[in-house]
């Protein structure tokens, strides 16, 4: 057996000997590498290398090399770190919202630059609107949609048969969102909470979350151009306000800062009956909750309303031309509506394309998991991610302001003050000309 | 004489070499470009980075976050320092005796030094979660008020400084029972022969002679109160509104979060000050009044 290995394995080695003059050719082939973030559970790694070859298999002298770079917060760190030493990827997968900070750092070129042909441009205007939201400002185009989410409600049917709801229906507005929290929300004999109405997490990024109740009031966080926050406008202190009633005046939520990775958790220990999470986390919901489940779009306030979010694919600037026209030709042929579609059963994040729904697919997919399908349906109410300049420190003002007014140490309005006070000033050097 | 002299320094510095050089290399000068940094401005693309002086630190003192990560690194080191010190002499000296069952209970006071923060950081997220946390579920069988530990701000940073304490303390014993299995016995079969108590010995005896590893020990608490920030990044990221920010962790921040290098090098050279002041008061001070055999 050995031997046979040896003698397969030395064969081989001659083979690639005789191959050189093939391979002296290939040389001339052009190749790139490829940083990608893990941020949802799944063989995720597996999953990128495998587009890689077929992509490699279709496109003869063309070489991918994907490279595992962590978290998204982990991965832009090394991509702009690479790209002020001088060797960036020639395309990376970041959060939608990093691309002021890319454009920034002078980190990415325009994608429209390699949109020639009318081929091309059908590609670029296939995707779903809410997701170009944030991959588009100043008239042009700076991320490809890729790996795309959005909030939802998730609700436990049996909890809901419990405190007599109907099972099938989660709440559609804001007074009914209240409502049925109050009917699901059990205390006891001392007092003490053993089951939550609703559960909204606001640790780490609330700002997305919040993004829910300020788009549902009928304001928008940020402009187009990412230079001005509204951050104290009557609509957000109105969403502000109502978010933190659930907690401080309807008592159905729980007080204070509320983890995001632990929420799921509360969710399948029958500890909340309705949380707010990301539709990332559908397949994890759908393997570990041990009861019936729905998912519903958001509740409307004034309007329905939801952000996006996820990674979109940028390309280099400081990459060779072949090098960053390959990478355009790899992006665009991973976001073909068939592998969209894959991309979307495999992982549970939501196809960046109407026309991935169509396919055979995600059609069986959907047939048998309807709850699928709900993201898509919220799309046309969503809005952009909050995504600014100096985006990470503008973020963070509102943060704070919504951590300080959920723990009780600021009044709504107080808050959002500060935190537009705060993003007033860093975006100053930002709004001239 | 003279050549062999030469020779045998020749061949100490070469034998010192590679060990200068790595420490010039990944230690020195990084401390040098640091401290040049903070007086540069931040370079963006269309902005290069100019000459600023002493901006960056003017910016500092104006900087709210600062001024409470300040804070907290000062409560979270009056926090984690002597409680964990005390624990690992604790612990020391308990598993130091003879009794059945000795080394299971030194392995399990190592563990948590043994296990990686982030990993450990993710249990301790559980044990504090409401409702269904571990510390939630002894106290609904107590009865009592429940209550958010990593959400509120009362109680976030003493949240977080616990869960170092745990994982420093173990590390610490280790050292103490190096030291307490070096003292000779016939120190304490002459003490048991004068009759002295065991709180006689371990004062007057035991404690004098751990002295030069509470030196080691303490250097290494105070320095790991301003660099333990892992569990941060996973039980809080700083909140709620910057409640568990530590100096470290806002270094971070500003750096790899807002890519503002040139603010971020002016806060490490504060840190960098701050540990060798720490260093300077250690090594003088209290050196002086230890007794080494």
């Amino acid at each position: 057996m050995r031997r046979r290995q040896f003698i397969k394995g030395s064969a081989l080695a001659a083979g690639s000997f005789l191959a050189m003059p093939a391979i002296l050719r290939a040389q001339t082939a052009v190749e790139f590498s490829f940083f990608f973030p893990v941020a949802v559970g799944g063989p995720i790694t597996k999953l990128i290398d495998k587009f890689a070859q077929d992509f490699e298999a279709e496109n003869a002298g063309i070489k991918v090399k994907p490279i595992y770079a962590g978290t998204y917060q982990e991965t832009i760190v090394k991509a702009l770190t690479a790209h002020k030493a001088g060797t960036p990827p020639a395309t990376s997968v970041l959060l939608s919202t990093d691309m002021f900070t890319m454009i920034d750092e002078g980190a990415v070129v325009a994608i429209d630059e390699f949109v020639k042909t009318d081929d091309d441009k059908k590609w670029l205007a296939s995707f779903f609107p809410a997701f170009m939201l944030n991959s588009q400002t100043g008239g042009k185009t700076w991320g490809i949609p890729f790996q795309r989410s959005t909030v939802v409600l998730y609700w436990n049917k049996e909890l809901f048969k419990e405190a007599g709801l109907d099972p099938e229906k989660a709440p559609s507005n804001w007074n009914e969102q209240i409502e049925f929290a109050q009917k699901l929300t059990k205390r006891d004999a001392s007092g003490n909470v053993t089951q939550w109405g609703l559960q909204v997490p606001s640790s780490g990024f609330p700002y997305w979350l919040f993004q829910g109740f300020s788009t549902q009031a009928g304001a928008i966080l940020a402009n187009q151009e990412g230079n001005k926050t509204n951050y104290d406008a009557p609509e957000v202190i109105e969403a502000l306000q109502y978010w933190v009633d659930l907690s401080q005046k309807h008592k159905v939520h729980p007080t204070g800062v509320v983890e995001w990775g632990t929420t799921p958790r509360a969710f399948f220990d029958r500890k909340c009956a309705m949380m707010w999470t990301t539709t990332g986390n559908l397949t994890n919901v759908r393997n570990n909750a041990k009861f019936p489940f729905g998912v519903a779009m958001l509740p409307a306030g004034k309007r329905r309303g939801s952000p996006t979010g996820g990674g979109n694919f940028y390309i280099s600037s400081k990459v060779p031309r072949e090098q960053q026209e390959a990478a355009f030709k790899f992006a665009r042929w991973i976001t073909s509506s068939e592998r969209a579609a894959q991309w979307c059963v495999d992982t549970g994040y939501v196809a960046v394309r109407p026309d991935s729904f169509d396919t055979p697919v995600l059609k069986s997919y959907t047939d048998g998991f309807p709850q699928a399908l709900v993201a898509r349906d919220q799309l046309p109410h969503a809005v952009a991610e909050l995504s600014t300049y100096d985006n990470q420190r503008v973020t963070k003002a509102l943060n704070d302001g919504l951590q300080a007014a959920l723990t009780g140490t600021k009044q709504p309005a107080q808050a959002l003050k500060d935190a537009q006070a705060e993003a007033d000033r860093l975006l100053k050097p930002y709004q001239r000309g | 004489m003279g050549d062999q002299r030469i020779r045998g320094w020749i061949n100490a510095w070469l034998l010192l070499l590679p060990a200068m050089a790595l420490l010039a290399l990944f230690t020195h000068w990084p401390a040098f470009a640091t401290i040049i940094d903070s007086f540069f401005s931040t370079p963006r693309a269309r902005r290069p980075s100019v000459f600023v002086g002493p901006d960056n630190y003017q910016q500092m003192l104006a900087d709210p976050i600062f001024w409470q990560a300040l804070t907290n690194n000062f409560w979270f080191a009056i926090g984690t320092i002597p409680a964990s010190i005390a624990l690992a002499l604790l612990m020391a000296v308990w598993v130091n005796d003879r009794f059945p069952g000795r080394t299971f209970v030194r392995m399990a006071f190592f563990t948590p030094t043994v296990l990686p923060m982030i990993a450990v950081a993710n249990i301790w997220l559980f044990f504090y979660t409401p409702e269904l946390g571990l510390l939630e579920q002894i106290r609904s069988a107590l009865g009592g008020r429940a209550h958010n530990w990593l959400g509120s701000r009362d109680t976030a940073l003493a949240a977080v400084t616990i869960v170092a304490v745990w994982k420093e303390a173990g590390f610490f014993m280790i050292f103490y029972l190096a030291a307490l299995q070096a003292i000779p016995p016939n120190l304490a079969e002459a003490a048991s022969l004068e009759g002295a108590s065991r709180w006689y010995f371990f004062r007057r005896v035991q404690l004098p002679l751990l002295m030069p590893t509470t030196l080691f020990v303490l250097v290494n608490a105070v320095i790991n109160a301003f660099r333990m920030v892992d569990h941060i990044f996973v039980l809080t990221r700083g909140g709620p509104d910057n409640a568990t920010t530590l100096l470290l962790f806002h270094i971070y921040t500003v750096g790899f979060g807002f890519w503002d290098t040139g603010y971020a090098a002016a806060l490490t050279v504060v840190l960098l000050l701050a540990l060798a002041a720490l260093a300077l008061i250690q090594y003088g001070v209290l050196e002086r009044r230890i007794h080494y055999r």
